[in-house]
Formats: structure tokens, C-alpha cells, sequence
């Protein structure tokens, strides 16, 4: 039989251990972390794939391997015999497997966003975001076929540079790699100036 | 192609694993929507640039550091072509800005349930087969100039990498600091 001070002690612990865990729920349920938290998970997360994977995180290349299985599927001596795909999914002799580590990371972020917004119910099901609106109109179909456009042009861009805002910008500039900082550089100053010249100075109050 | 598939399971757990909470992370960021991100480029909501700042900063000490500590860690440096890379940056950016997304944060968003982010993923699947299909004309014409292979701003200068680490990390510091205090004097 403990003796009642210690009864005290354990209800205490119990006390506090129920206060902690409702903080980490709450934690979980915040619609938004700040962006240094963020940006230190995110570091964090590229010291595990280096040590632990030998790898850099990354997300673009998976798109390669998306578009070399697509057009696999309707003619496999094409992807074989084009330069690009074979450096990324091998020869006939000699394939590489088209889902690797990348690819479970690009999937599962699905899921990690998914239950982000879930724990915090801050889910969405934007079609038209606000700012679109209010320059190109209402339409779905033109914001739908915009982004179709827009994301043809992202992903060029991030080929032909090497890679994209994970690979080259947060894992490239982390290793002092001088091409990401160039592309960094860019990226930035080719996003301002767009965004300016489609949304203008009218375009800040509604962001 | 589909007898090898897929790569042995645990690679693709640890990778699964790792995009779980990377996607977590973009979401809790707030850099899965698409005002946020246009945000950044109209220079009124700084978040992309701080999320990413951070991450760089933490991210060079830890692999920079392990090395230093005697730890077996590869570097994974992307080839520098002058041409390529400055001329991929622009055209990423300014279709970034329309999309609103990168590719990271349009499969993020499409988790978090935002519609038109599906379209632009779309888009970067034809976006990678177009590249793919005009590979080897731009590997001559463009890869070409201005090539230096894969090289880190301290293979470039032969000094030591705490000098650039400790540079980011002051300048890093110092502009976030700063960003914060214009940030708070501009609010009301």
C-alpha cells in the first residue's frame, strides 16, 4: 500500500503527462507551424537522407520516371533508345526501376499533406484560387488549363536546370553547390517579375 | 519494364517515410496554397523564402558538419552549366508563379484537396516528356555552355566550407531578423 504522499506524487505525474499529451495534440491540430519550425524540420529531414540513404531529396525526377513509364506503356524501344529516359530508367538489358525511394517520397506526400490538413480540418478543395479570380475570372476550365500550362513549363524549367525547389534549392544550395545557387537565384527573380506583371500592384491586396 | 519495377522494400519504406513528413511539413508551412506562394513573389508574404532559408541553413551544418565528424556522407552535387541551370531558373519561376506551386508542393496540395494543383501535375508529367524528347539537341546547344561539372562553391575557391556555412548562417540571420521587425512595423 503506497503511502499517501506518494499517491500524491503519481497523481501529479499522471497530471502532467495528460498535459503533455494534449499539448502534442494541439500541436498536431495547429492550421499553420511557424516557418523557421518548418524550414528546421525540413533541414533535418535532408541530414537523414544523406546519412541514412546516401541520397539528396529531391521530388522532380520522379516526373521523368512518371512520363518514361507513360510513354513506356506505348512503345518500350522509344524510352529505351531516348538518351534522357535511359540515364534515369536503364536499357532494355538493363532497367532501372521505375519506383524507387523518389517515388514513394512524391506519393507519400499525398498522405503527409493529407493528414496535415485533416488534424488541423483545415482541408481544401480550391479549385480557382482568390487572386486568379479576380484577374482571369471565375472560370475553372481557364484556371485548369493555366496550371496544365504553367505546370509544363515548371517542370522543363527544373529539368533543364537540373532539378527543382527541393533538389536544387534546398539540397543543392545546402551543399554549396554553385549551380542551385545560380538556379535559386533565378527562380526567384523570374517568380517575382511574373507575378508582377499578371497580378500588378492591385494584385497585392488580394494575395 | 515491369518485371523491374520496383526497387527493394526498404528503400522505398525509408522513402515513403521520409515524403510523409516532408509533405506534413509543407502543409503545416502553409506552401501548399497557392497564396503563399504568389504571396512570396509579390513580396508580401514572406514564408517560401524563410521556410526555405531555414532549411538550408540547418541542413549545410548537419551534412557539412557529419563529414567534418569523420562520418561516411557523399555529396550529391548537380552539374553546373551556366546556361542550363540560369536559363531552367527563369523559366521555372515564371511558370512557378503561375501555377503556384512547385513540384514538391503541387502533389502536397493535391493532398491537402486543392483541385487545380491536379492539372498542374498533369502538366509536369507532359512537362518531363517534352524535356525528355528534346534532350539531345539541348544537351549540345545548351548543357554545353558554360559546363563546370559538379562543382560546390569550395571546390571553386579551395577554401574551407565553415567560411560559406559561417557567411549564411551571419546573413541568414541577420536578414530573417530583420524581415521580421520590417514585417511587424508594416503591419498596422
Amino acid at each position: 500500500m503506497p503511502k499517501p504522499q506518494n499517491f500524491y506524487l503519481i497523481n501529479r505525474l499522471l497530471k502532467k503527462t495528460k498535459a503533455m499529451e494534449e499539448k502534442m495534440l494541439s500541436i498536431f491540430q495547429k492550421a499553420r507551424w511557424s516557418p523557421y519550425a518548418v524550414g528546421t524540420g525540413i533541414g533535418l529531414l535532408s541530414w537523414v537522407t544523406f546519412a541514412l540513404m546516401n541520397k539528396a531529396l529531391g521530388v522532380s525526377t520522379t516526373f521523368v520516371r512518371t512520363a518514361g513509364m507513360v510513354e513506356g506503356l506505348v512503345s518500350e524501344d522509344h524510352i529505351r533508345s531516348n538518351a534522357y529516359f535511359v540515364k534515369y530508367l536503364g536499357t532494355l538489358e538493363g532497367p532501372y526501376p521505375v519506383f524507387e525511394w523518389q517515388f514513394a517520397l512524391v506519393v507519400m506526400l499525398v498522405l503527409g499533406a493529407f493528414c496535415a490538413s485533416w488534424l488541423s480540418s483545415t482541408r481544401l478543395s480550391e479549385t480557382v484560387p482568390d487572386i486568379w479570380k479576380v484577374r482571369f475570372g471565375p472560370s475553372k476550365g481557364v484556371r485548369f488549363a493555366g496550371a496544365f500550362l504553367a505546370g509544363i513549363i515548371v517542370m522543363f524549367g527544373a529539368r533543364l536546370a537540373g532539378g527543382c525547389t527541393s533538389g536544387h534549392g534546398i539540397s543543392g544550395s545546402l551543399q554549396l553547390a554553385v549551380s542551385s545557387w545560380i538556379f535559386f537565384l533565378c527562380l526567384f527573380a523570374a517568380g517575382i517579375v511574373t507575378a508582377w506583371l499578371l497580378y500588378g500592384k492591385g494584385g497585392k491586396n488580394n494575395v | 519494364m515491369f518485371e523491374h519495377f520496383f526497387a527493394n522494400p526498404a528503400t522505398i519504406l525509408m522513402g515513403g517515410i521520409i515524403g510523409f513528413l516532408f509533405g506534413f511539413l509543407l502543409q503545416k508551412g502553409g506552401v501548399t496554397r497557392y497564396n503563399v506562394i504568389v504571396g512570396q513573389f509579390m513580396l508580401k508574404d514572406f514564408t517560401v523564402l524563410k521556410i526555405m532559408l531555414t532549411a538550408v541553413m540547418v541542413g549545410s551544418v548537419g551534412i557539412y558538419g557529419m563529414r567534418a565528424l569523420g562520418f561516411d556522407i557523399a555529396l550529391h552535387v548537380k552539374t553546373t552549366a551556366l546556361l542550363g541551370n540560369a536559363l531552367g531558373g527563369l523559366i521555372f519561376g515564371a511558370g512557378m508563379a503561375v501555377l503556384g506551386y512547385c513540384p514538391g508542393t503541387a502533389v502536397a496540395a493535391m493532398g491537402e484537396g486543392s483541385r487545380h494543383a491536379i492539372a498542374g501535375v498533369f502538366g509536369m508529367i507532359v512537362g518531363a516528356g517534352l524535356f525528355a524528347e528534346v534532350y539531345p539537341w539541348i544537351k549540345s546547344h545548351i548543357l554545353s555552355v558554360g559546363n563546370f561539372g559538379k562543382v560546390t562553391f569550395v571546390d571553386l575557391t579551395g577554401l574551407s566550407p565553415w567560411l560559406f556555412i559561417a557567411g549564411l548562417w551571419v546573413a541568414g540571420i541577420f536578414g530573417l531578423v530583420s524581415l521580421e521587425r520590417w514585417e511587424k512595423n508594416n503591419q498596422s
